[in-house]
């Protein structure tokens, strides 16, 4: 099925042909669209994934996450395949053959190094693989000729709980609300308790019925399906097993709030799962699960169309997402008013993520003391863990919530474990001291992402490539997220080269609470998390690679006169500044 | 009109002020004549919130008074050691960001960000300097386009839109690469239809837009600053009244 005409889709289109966005189509998109072609330009400079010069035959995204990245057992995997490529990291071989990037966290975190290729996951890498790899491309074999092992992706679900382990045949939801009315499912929703599960716990119903009882001409349900933590996976799996749950929590959703449409906002790192869920969708619309009078009953007209991002972690935040789905850089917006009240096309939207909607399918069915019969008060039913890292059993994980972060490491078959990162770098780092700790909103709260890190690890390489991750991420709207973020991956950078002094620590420590009390959205608010953390529970780690002085500047002196060497064409002892190290 | 007299006051630094429905903290405040930092922030273009200058603590919590709706019964911080401290540390950040050359830029005396360093007590720079490579805009006869000196403000980008009715810049880029881009094909300034009298040529409140030929007209020592402080209310209009309209 052709992909709806969204100008991300477009733009996506253009690129598959070129391989990148030629600046002459950028003026035939803004014409076709009737837009500003600053807005076009702006987009396309917006998003990691469209290039405005030309990418190789092959295109190589390789995950920097510090779980399914390139760093694997001390081996760097991408300056090796850049090495044997030939080429630098970012940029396209001469000859047009191949070109390699790094990426942020392409949700692959139980299947070790991960990358791209023109889209397609390639797992389990390891240094033989990328020998074989650059024999492949240099020999220019089409992807369906490599071993088709490297490509196939196993949803290891370890655990299952409230959710995953009954099933809700297709329609079952539906016939629940039909039969018993919008008003009383949207009761036993409430009833049920369900916060929503991207980490920051709305309630569910209340949210369902504000959106209902907003003024509108249109209300609008859309499922935020930009799994973009680093660490996370779950929706991933979720998207390939239970995608029919999903589109049936939406339209019930539709339903009660009175929306006619939908969408579901999917991550660019996951449009090889698109297929897969436009299969599910025509399915639907033949068993008049989605379309017209939806199981006959007229009037319930609904549909679902999905939109597939293009690499942006930001656009996970909920008015970010509402930007990118209206074809803008996903910038996030103000609140209030909240999407509420005024989220796509300025009119009410609920916007949940994958799995509310799942439960709340569930819910309808089973109804809403079935649901808060697991968990603690403030946190009703399971949560879906994605975990990896340094674990026998990296997999999904459902819990009832409550459950303490030393069970779930026992589980997963964790020894000498230093640390725990919950809920993704924007999350928190929590030490040994605090695996008595649970999971639940009142206490560790957490979107599902959840990584460990054994003793052998490094915990201030860790930070730093969080640090990277979010001064790479932050869109660059408001003063201390878009200048803060750089300067915080700085100032690490400097402590993490041995070039760090006391004051390079009170820095960070300062910068940190800047950015986090003075961002504009969430992504800056929580930024400095992993720093902070990090500050207070592992100071050892920063203090180790001090240099014992109190200041050291930011730049190399004798570095700052390569430029004056090269043109006296000096390179003698006279010309060098002697840094006065110890 | 009759108002309940609790119903429509805030309180800002224990001085109680009163509020239309619909105000912002900011609007109200300047109207009673309190000044609270910004940047970014123009009287009568709608409000951004992106330089973050204005933040107050309403009930202890930080929030953006140039967004933020006043609301009965508000107690605001916004003249205090720590807000002002931050501001100073944003202020700082906007400066190391850009390629900004105070001591032989056009603007110096009118700009908002000069000023707004004085206030705040800002005496160096503070974090190491970015050195950002940034296309200059010379293309255009009578107005030029140096985005070293801009800090993304988006104030000519609304000015454009608001009132001058046109739609001549926006901001393109993500994170520390965000740029300011002319809404035309080349990209270039020439081919827009900016004017000289145009608010977006006037507003910005560094030295990125400018007029040419135009720079020194007002001598060093008569500048806006020079005179006054930008905690005195109304300036804005001033710069704008001020700036040269017409053709060099
Ligand atoms: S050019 Fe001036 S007005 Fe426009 S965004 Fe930059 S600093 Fe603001
Ligand atoms: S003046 Fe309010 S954020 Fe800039």
């Amino acid at each position: 099925m052709a992909e709806s005409p969204h100008l991300l889709h477009r733009l996506y289109e253009i690129q598959q042909k070129h391989r990148y966005i030629p600046d002459e189509s950028i003026g035939e998109v803004a014409d076709q669209f009737g837009l500003p072609i600053s807005q076009v330009r702006a987009v396309v400079d917006f998003y990691a994934f469209f290039y405005t010069s030309p990418r190789g035959d092959y295109h190589i995204l390789f995950s920097n996450c510090t779980s399914c990245g390139y760093q694997a057992r001390g081996v760097d995997l991408l300056q090796l395949l850049s090495q044997q490529l030939g080429v630098s990291v970012n940029q396209t071989r001469a000859d047009g053959r191949v070109s390699v990037h790094e990426t942020s966290c392409i949700g692959l975190c139980d299947h070790g190094a991960s990358l791209l290729i023109n889209g397609i996951p390639l797992v389990r890498l390891d240094p033989a693989g990328i020998w074989q790899m650059v024999g492949l491309i240099e020999s220019g074999k089409p992807l369906t000729e490599w071993p088709q092992a490297w490509f196939h992706i196993d949803n290891t679900l370890h655990k299952r709980g409230l959710l995953l382990e009954t099933d809700l045949s297709p329609g079952e939801g539906l016939q629940a609300l039909l039969a018993r009315g919008w008003e009383e499912i949207l009761a036993e929703i409430v009833q049920s308790k369900l916060r929503g599960r991207g980490g920051a716990g709305f309630n569910t119903g209340l949210k369902w019925r504000l959106c209902k009882e907003a003024v509108a001409e249109a209300r609008y349900v859309v499922c935020n399906a930009d799994e973009g933590e680093p660490g996370t996976f779950k929706d991933r799996m979720l998207l390939q097993q239970y995608a029919d749950t999903l589109f049936e929590g939406m339209t019930i959703c539709a339903h009660i709030i009175g929306a006619r449409e939908g969408y579901v906002y999917l991550r660019g790192e996951y449009r090889y799962l698109l297929p897969h869920l436009q299969t599910i969708l025509a399915r639907r619309r033949q068993t008049s699960l989605l379309g017209k009078s939806i199981l006959a009953k007229t009037g319930f007209d609904f549909d679902i169309e999905i939109v597939v991002g293009a690499g942006a972690y930001i656009c996970g935040e909920e008015s970010a997402l509402i930007e990118s789905l209206e074809g803008k850089p996903g910038i996030p917006r103000s609140r209030p008013p909240f999407p509420v009240t005024q989220g796509y096309l300025g009119q009410p939207t609920v916007v949940n993520n994958v799995e509310t909607f799942i439960a709340a399918a569930h819910i309808a069915y089973k109804g809403g003391a079935w649901f808060s019969s697991v968990g603690t008060v403030e946190s009703a039913g399971s949560k879906l863990l994605s975990i990896s890292g340094d674990c026998a059993a990296p997999g999904i994980y459902e819990y009832p919530f409550g459950v303490t972060l030393q069970q779930i490491l026992q589980d997963c078959g964790a020894d000498n474990v230093q640390a725990v990162q919950v809920g993704g770098p924007s999350g928190i780092l929590i030490d040994q001291s605090a695996f008595h700790r649970r999971i639940g909103f009142e206490d560790v709260s957490t979107g599902g992402s959840l990584m460990v890190f054994s003793d052998q690890r490094d915990v201030l390489d860790i930070i730093y490539q969080f640090a990277a991750f979010f001064a790479h991420e932050s869109c660059g709207f408001c003063t201390p997220c878009r200048v803060g973020t750089t300067l915080l991956k700085q100032n690490l950078y400097k402590i993490v080269t041995n070039q760090g002094t006391r004051y390079d620590m009170a820095e960070l420590q300062h910068t940190s609470e800047l950015v986090r009390r003075y961002s504009h959205c969430g992504l800056g608010h929580t930024a400095a998390n992993p720093i902070l953390d990090g500050l207070q529970s592992f100071p050892q780690f920063f203090e180790r690679r001090l240099i014992q002085r109190d200041f050291s500047p930011h730049f190399n002196l004798d570095a700052a006169l390569e430029e004056a060497r090269r043109m006296t064409q000096r390179d003698d002892v006279d010309a060098h500044l002697e840094q006065d190290i110890e | 009109m009759v108002t309940e007299p609790e119903a429509s006051l805030i309180t800002i630094d224990n001085q109680k002020i009163p509020f239309k429905h619909g105000q912002t903290i900011m609007d109200a405040a300047l109207a009673a004549g309190i000044y609270i930092p910004h940047l970014c922030h123009f009287p009568g273009i709608t409000p951004h919130g992106n330089c973050k200058h204005c933040t107050v603590e309403v009930n202890g919590k930080p929030v953006t008074a140039c967004t933020t709706l006043a609301t009965t019964g508000q107690k605001i911080r916004n003249d205090t050691v720590e807000l002002n401290e931050a501001r100073k540390s944003l202020t700082q950040m906007l400066f190391i960001e850009g390629n900004h050359i105070c001591p032989s830029c056009e603007k110096t005396g009118n700009c908002p960000l000069q000023a707004m360093a004085y206030h705040l007590g800002m005496l160096e720079g503070h974090y190491p300097q970015q050195h950002p490579v940034r296309e200059v805009d010379a293309s255009h006869p009578t107005i030029m386009l140096d985005r070293d000196r801009c800090i993304l403000c988006s104030l000519c980008v609304r000015a454009s839109r608001e009132v001058d009715g046109k739609n001549v810049f926006a901001i393109a880029g993500r994170g520390i690469d965000a740029r300011l881009i002319v809404n035309t094909p080349s990209g270039k300034l020439i081919d827009s239809d900016i004017e000289v009298g145009d608010l977006a040529a006037k507003i910005c409140p560094v030295g990125a837009i400018l007029i040419k030929e135009r720079g020194y007209d007002v001598p060093i020592g008569q500048r806006i600053f020079d005179q006054h402080r930008i905690s005195e209310i109304g300036l804005e209009n001033e710069i704008v009244k001020r700036a040269p309209s017409d053709d060099p």
